[in-house]
């Protein structure tokens, strides 16, 4: 007999919201009490980028994600590239090099062919940019209005160097807390274009592939223990889910975390908290405290690392939690956002 | 960051902490009036870096906290209505009505966009002539120039698919229910700078005098505060109570005329409801009759509309420096951002939010 185990959480709504997808504590408690325990598997039960397979002596990573994003075209990226980087750094995250990806789109009736050459060809500029082969894939059209113009659901796979284990369930106290450059450029890009706000300083997506960092940190002789690359939720989702699934305290510096003035400033009208807002092409690394200043070097050395930072250490005080040290001295908790960010009155 | 790292700076507020530390003989317990000041106190941890004399309470001036329960119910009987494109600032669409919220009402298919102005809903309104957009005209004084500027700018245009919910509140009535209460705490007043930048300083005097209350006009960066703080401080070991602008490099005393002008042209005040505290007597602005074409609540026919709200949330305590956040007994179980009771737990603003965001549990 099939017994379950797990207890799914009660949710407060019995519909999907926008918030279930926006990387925060509802899209957590969706995975928790609908998908989790219906899907168990203990390679999800690792609650990594991507799982890690044996398969036959050799180690396999394999991830999956969708990318629906409006606008398609963005400062800095289009939906295509963001659909390889985005699988491509999942790959990377479980330490893999990434190989080959699978692409399968819905399409819109009436979307216009042109703009899928458009995004077709970015998505293969992008692929031969990370090395990965597009190998397989799938369209499917759906009716007038039943669609957003374009969605694309991207899988990958890539090769896991062998014995190399990362995995929140290797952080320890004591491991430096890096973050590989500036963060909230992509939230903003978005919003800049899709909500019409002109800012005195454009800002572009930070999209991009973080394979070469890894790559170069694995090469530089510094293993660790966990990577993760903050898209929806931002920085403070991805510190909130590392100290929760490894239970640990995690303590950052505010003045230690690199955010552009023109993220800072936008954030500061819109009523935004800057480290809530989605990256594409950061990665938070947790390494081993005596090897951060070799880390930090290295991304310092590789292309799209030049602006990394140390911006805190994980600690055994206060398991789960995420605290952050303010310019002013004082401490306070950075939390995992309840729902979406919204823009405020005044 | 121009103009906003300068306020942040941890050297610059030392020599404040310093000042404030030396004038402090005996304790004080200070209301800064601003949600947005409440925010950035617990934001940054001012209240920390204070000698323990000196005692922080939040006021009730989160516009989004303040806009009754039955107002709320009756912008989701509206949305709810298929002809009808629902347009808000983005901060409304969490709080909780009696039975719903905005965001649900989006999820079941109504058409609830959030905008950043409310010229971005005429906008809206004049792009879609066969559908009925309404704006959410929540907020202070701040956000009373804008909001009477789409009215009249609608009706100069004919828009007749364009029409607003007014929940505009008034600061001075209700820090004359906040002073005048018998349970009154409070020692000396931060007034809300965005507030003074539009209305000037003139309706302090008069409440600074009757009830012998410092009153100091503050913006809401740390520095500021710090100053702000230093400034009532001063007064109160002084023995004064006087108005003072800490914000001076924006708030004039008499305030911005031409914006004062739209809001007398579009709007009276009339009574308001606060929720959380009840009917406060003049401290509304509801649109004046020439305008009632434009007036969502009559347009709709939303008479009657509207439930009760929880009977666990004490936020009406809360807005009234009364109980601290976590003095409620529902803070934190039940109440939360996930499962809020009240409004001072969901808004960007609220009291609640930010003591459950930011120091729900501070390991030591």
């Amino acid at each position: 007999m099939d017994i379950q185990l797990n207890c799914p959480v009660p949710l407060r709504h019995d519909t999907i919201q926008m918030a279930h997808g926006g990387g925060g504590r509802m899209m957590r408690e969706l995975l928790e009490s609908v998908l989790l325990p219906a899907f168990r598997s203990e390679a999800l039960d690792t609650r990594h980028d991507a799982a890690v397979l044996a398969l036959e002596g050799s180690r396999l990573a394999f991830t999956t994600d969708t990318y629906v994003v409006r606008p398609r075209f963005f400062p800095g990226g289009d939906i295509g590239e963001l659909a390889v980087y985005g699988t491509v750094n999942d790959l990377a995250m479980a330490g893999a090099r990434p190989l080959y990806l699978s692409v399968g789109m819905v399409l819109e009736e009436g979307y216009p062919i042109e703009e899928l050459r458009r995004v077709a060809a970015s998505m293969k500029a992008a692929a031969d940019r990370c090395g990965v082969s597009i190998v397989t894939g799938d369209t499917k059209v759906v009716d007038r209005g039943k669609g957003d113009g374009l969605y694309i659901n991207t899988a990958g796979i890539g090769a896991v160097p062998a014995g190399l284990s990362v995995g929140p369930r290797h952080v320890r106290p004591g491991d430096a807390v890096l973050v590989s450059g500036d963060v909230g450029r992509h939230g903003v890009a978005v919003m800049s274009v899709r909500e019409g706000i002109a800012f005195t300083t454009p800002v572009e997506s930070d999209c991009g592939p973080l394979h070469g960092l890894v790559g170069a940190l694995l090469g530089g002789g510094v293993v660790p223990s966990c990577l993760r690359d903050a898209t929806r939720g931002g920085l403070a989702a991805v510190l909130n889910e590392i100290a929760t699934d490894a239970a640990v305290g995690v303590e950052v510096h505010e003045a230690d975390i690199p955010v552009i003035a023109g993220v800072e400033g936008a954030c500061e009208l819109l009523g935004l908290d800057p480290y809530y807002v989605a990256c594409e092409g950061r990665m938070v690394a947790f390494v081993p405290g005596d090897a951060a200043e070799r880390a930090l070097a290295v991304l310092h050395a590789t292309p799209g690392g030049e602006g990394a930072s140390r911006i805190g250490t994980v600690t055994e005080k206060g398991p789960g939690t995420v605290i952050l040290r303010t310019r002013l001295g004082t401490r306070r908790i950075l939390d995992l956002l309840s729902g979406e960010q919204l823009p405020r009155i005044c | 960051m121009r103009f906003v790292d300068e306020y942040r700076n941890a050297a610059a507020a030392r020599p404040w902490i310093e000042a404030i530390r030396a004038l402090v003989t005996r304790p004080w317990a200070i209301m800064e009036v601003c949600g947005g000041q409440t925010h950035s106190i617990v934001r940054f941890g001012i209240d920390e870096l204070l000698p323990p004399e000196i005692r922080l309470i939040h006021g009730p001036g989160c516009p989004v906290c303040v806009t009754p329960v039955e107002l709320v119910d009756k912008a989701v009987a509206i949305a709810s209505r298929p002809e009808v494109i629902f347009c808000s600032f983005g901060d409304m669409l969490r709080v909780p009505g009696s039975a719903s919220d905005l965001l649900e009402v989006k999820s079941r298919g109504g058409d609830v966009r959030i905008v950043y102005s409310p010229l971005d809903a005429l906008k809206v309104a004049g792009d879609n002539p066969g559908r009925k957009v309404v704006f959410f005209a929540v907020g202070f004084e701040t956000t009373a120039p804008a909001n009477a500027m789409a009215v009249a700018e609608a009706r100069r245009r004919g828009l007749g698919n364009f029409s607003v919910l007014v929940s505009h509140v008034l600061v001075p009535p209700a820090l004359e229910a906040v002073l005048s209460s018998p349970q009154r705490q409070v020692d000396g007043l931060l007034a809300a700078g965005h507030v003074c930048a539009i209305m000037g300083t003139g309706e302090y005097a008069p409440l600074a005098r009757r009830h012998r209350v410092p009153i100091v006009v503050t913006a809401f960066e740390p520095l500021d505060l710090l100053q702000g703080i230093h400034m009532v401080v001063k007064q109160l070991e002084e023995g004064r109570h006087e108005v003072e602008n800490q914000y001076d490099r924006l708030v004039r005393p008499e305030g911005n005329l031409p914006a004062r002008e739209l809001i007398r042209e579009v709007f009276q005040v009339k009574d308001r409801a606060w929720r959380g505290i009840g009917v406060i007597p003049m401290s509304g602005l509801g649109l004046r009759e020439a305008y009632a074409a434009f007036d969502a609540e009559r347009i709709f026919d939303v008479e009657g509309v509207g439930g009760p709200e929880s009977p666990d949330c004490r936020s009406g305590l809360v807005l009234q420096g009364i109980i601290r956040p976590q003095e409620c007994p529902a803070f934190g179980s039940p109440c939360t951002p996930d499962h809020p009771l009240g409004a001072t737990m969901v808004s960007n603003e609220g009291a609640c939010a930010a003591y459950y965001r930011y120091r729900r549990h501070t390991p030591a």
